[in-house]
């Protein structure tokens, strides 16, 4: 996948301690990738559409989704890749490396589009049913190329389910001052984004889309989360430790997390929704994903206080032979990410093409995390072998994929 | 290429089309189907004036192309199977859709059609225009919450009607923001939402319809547009009940 290459950043293994991890002597925490690995998963099976596997996935049993995983982890390992190089090299150097990322994330990301390009202009070319003569409008925008082409390449012009990575591309292009105060200030920058989040609540603030609207994720919104996330590994760990594990903590977050499913179901069984009292509902609704909405937020600090219970960073089933697939997906983000969108179409594409019943819908969903795992294995594999292959260079250090630390 | 797919996956294929059950299971989706919301000016209509007079504004997808379009299109069955339902009352239902309307180009012209046809129910069916076209949703939602508030105050009952379910285009249209929007509308504004894509998506699931399919034979559109009739006048119905039943028996 072309451009969805490997950072190849080179330098010096060893981090200042503030942005370690918090188990000993740098060992990485696996967590990060396990859960990474997850989302990636839970990401490509919901972006295949009407799967009947993807019920299994979180958006179905409460407010947030794999989404936020994937927005907080990386802003956690780009802190703590990141944070190291900055410490140890400089600003100048370290901003050049994120911006080097953001370069490689945007290209993939129009790879991805000119795959969609490529689906959509077979299904509505080959497509002809009178039954859905409205829906074939979607192929309006071609008919001016030029300027759709361009509002693209602008990051304006963004089709279903690619909203991700631009996201991550203005987070990355925004995140070399946010980590320069975060090492100095870890509080004010933290502050600074909540600050940022509620001023665009407050003024409406979003990044314009093409042909109307805006950003699906707004950037200045879902900062908050890709900044919690470097806080917590710059700092936060240390901060926030007694309160995670206080059974106030735990007994509240268990409560929300209960509402939160009971509240969701009330969304797929309608007759459960007379029984959402009328202040809740007009409380709650809309739920807003574009904006990051404090629910949406809550519901994942929730998940994070319940998972941190049950999954301590010594959790022995980190080690087990069955965990390695996920891990090494999660270790391998972006790449694994692409790839998922790639297999999400190319399932569509099997949908139509032979069958969508349920069956199939399975056999394309295990197919399609096997194809995902085969190829985090071969990327690993890859990487091992080219720092190998340096010698006596210097050893590679850990990439913003990686969590920290060496495979 | 395809036929080595069709090898391997024939079997799995084979093995899901023997669970569908074909045939004239439209209304196997009735259980899906629930007013949300009593109609009370629907019912006042029946049960005084015995005259029914509705009007669907919606867009592309509330016809039919060709010459026999309209007649064959679900508005067209509504008048039919309400006419069914509701004996010794006139039911009439007026087609005022148009192609490519936003939400908000409709709401514009709820005035006109409501001084025109002074209809007791106007069933609104939007959001796939407003997808298509990336509407900002904030938009979208107080243009919903604008046409809301003209039907109201002119005295009319209103049903919402979501997109339909387009297996084929359902990871290009973005419609999610759009039909949360409509339900959450719904219970803000305690009306019912008419959930077309829900019933279209349990058909598609169980072998009732075959949406996938591409051809440009009218005959499983025509269906599926009888049935979505014939879904909707039953949904009117349980409205009209609702709206009879005290209000505590509702709550």
């Amino acid at each position: 996948m072309g451009n969805c290459a490997l950072d190849q950043d080179t330098g010096s293994q060893t981090l200042p301690s503030p942005v370690r991890p918090r188990s000993s002597g740098g060992r990485r925490d696996l967590r990060l990738d396990l859960f990474r690995g997850i989302a990636l998963w839970l990401i490509f099976l919901d972006h295949i559409p009407s799967n009947v596997v993807s019920w299994v996935t979180l958006r179905n049993y409460g407010f947030s989704d794999a989404t936020e995983i994937f927005v907080f982890i990386s802003g956690y390992t780009a802190a703590f890749v990141y944070g190291g190089a900055m410490r140890e090299r400089g600003f100048i150097v370290a901003g050049a490396r994120i911006l080097r990322r953001a370069w490689q994330v945007y290209g993939a990301h129009i790879f991805l589009f000119v795959v969609y390009l490529a689906e959509i202009a077979y299904v509505t070319g080959s497509f002809d049913n009178p039954l859905y003569a409205e829906e074939m409008n979607i192929l309006d925008f071609l008919k001016q190329p030029d300027t759709t082409l361009v509002q693209a390449l602008l990051l304006k012009f963004k089709p279903a389910n690619m909203d991700v990575l631009p996201l991550y591309i203005v987070l990355l292009v925004g995140f070399p001052p946010v980590l320069w105060l975060m090492l100095r200030r870890p509080t004010v920058a933290l502050a600074t984004s909540v600050m940022l989040y509620a001023l665009c609540w407050r003024f409406d603030w979003n990044m314009p889309a093409y042909p109307n609207g805006q950003w699906l994720f707004n950037p200045f919104a879902w900062q908050l989360l890709f900044v919690f996330g470097a806080w917590c590994a710059v700092s936060g760990n240390r901060h926030i430790r007694s309160v995670v594990r206080s059974p106030a903590t735990i007994v509240a977050a268990a409560v929300y997390l209960v509402f939160a499913f009971a509240i969701t179901m009330t969304w797929y069984l309608p007759r459960l929704a007379h029984f959402v009292p009328r202040w809740l509902a007009e409380f709650m609704y809309p739920i807003d994903k574009t904006n990051l909405d404090m629910l949406r937020f809550a519901h994942f600090l929730a998940l994070v206080v319940i998972t941190v219970q049950f999954v301590p960073d010594d959790w022995p089933p980190l080690k087990w032979p069955l965990m390695r697939p996920v891990i090494l997906c999660g270790q391998h983000s972006l790449e694994i990410f692409c790839l998922g969108v790639f297999l999400a179409f190319a399932g569509h594409f099997i949908f139509i093409e032979i069958s969508d019943r349920v069956p199939m819908q399975v056999i394309v969903s295990m197919l399609g995390i096997g194809i995902m795992i085969s190829v985090a294995w071969l990327l690993t594999w890859y990487k091992e072998m080219e720092s190998r292959g340096a010698g006596s260079g210097p050893p590679k250090r850990p990439d913003a994929d990686l969590a920290g630390g060496h495979v | 290429m395809r036929r080595v797919f069709t090898a391997l996956f024939g079997v799995a294929a084979y093995a899901g089309g023997a669970w569908a059950q074909p045939g004239d299971a439209c209304i196997s989706a009735e259980h899906s189907v629930h007013a949300q919301a009593g109609l009370p000016r629907v019912a006042a209509a029946v049960d005084e004036s015995h005259q029914l007079s509705i009007s669907v504004s919606g867009t592309a997808s509330s016809v039919l192309p060709g010459p026999n379009g309209t007649g064959k299109a679900y508005p067209a069955r509504l008048e039919a199977a309400l006419s069914g339902r509701l004996p010794g009352v006139k039911v009439k239902v007026v087609n005022a859709a148009k192609q490519k309307q936003t939400a908000a180009e409709m709401a514009a012209e709820f005035d006109k059609l409501l001084a025109e046809e002074k209809p007791a129910l106007i069933v609104w069916q939007t959001g796939t225009v407003d997808a298509i076209r990336g509407i900002d949703p904030d938009d979208f939602r107080s243009a919903l919450n604008t046409g809301i508030d003209k039907l109201q105050a002119a005295g009319a009952d209103v049903i919402l009607m979501n997109m339909q379910y387009s297996p084929r285009t359902d990871s290009m249209i973005a419609a999610d923001v759009y039909s949360e929007n409509m339900q959450g509308i719904a219970l803000e504004r305690e009306i019912s939402l008419f959930d077309r894509f829900a019933i279209m998506k349990e058909w598609n699931d169980e072998g009732t319809f075959d949406l996938y399919a591409a051809t440009k034979n009218p005959e499983t559109a025509e269906r599926v547009h009888a049935c979505i009739g014939e879904l909707l006048a039953a949904f009117v119905v349980e409205g009209v009940d609702l709206a009879r039943k005290p209000k505590e028996e509702v709550r």
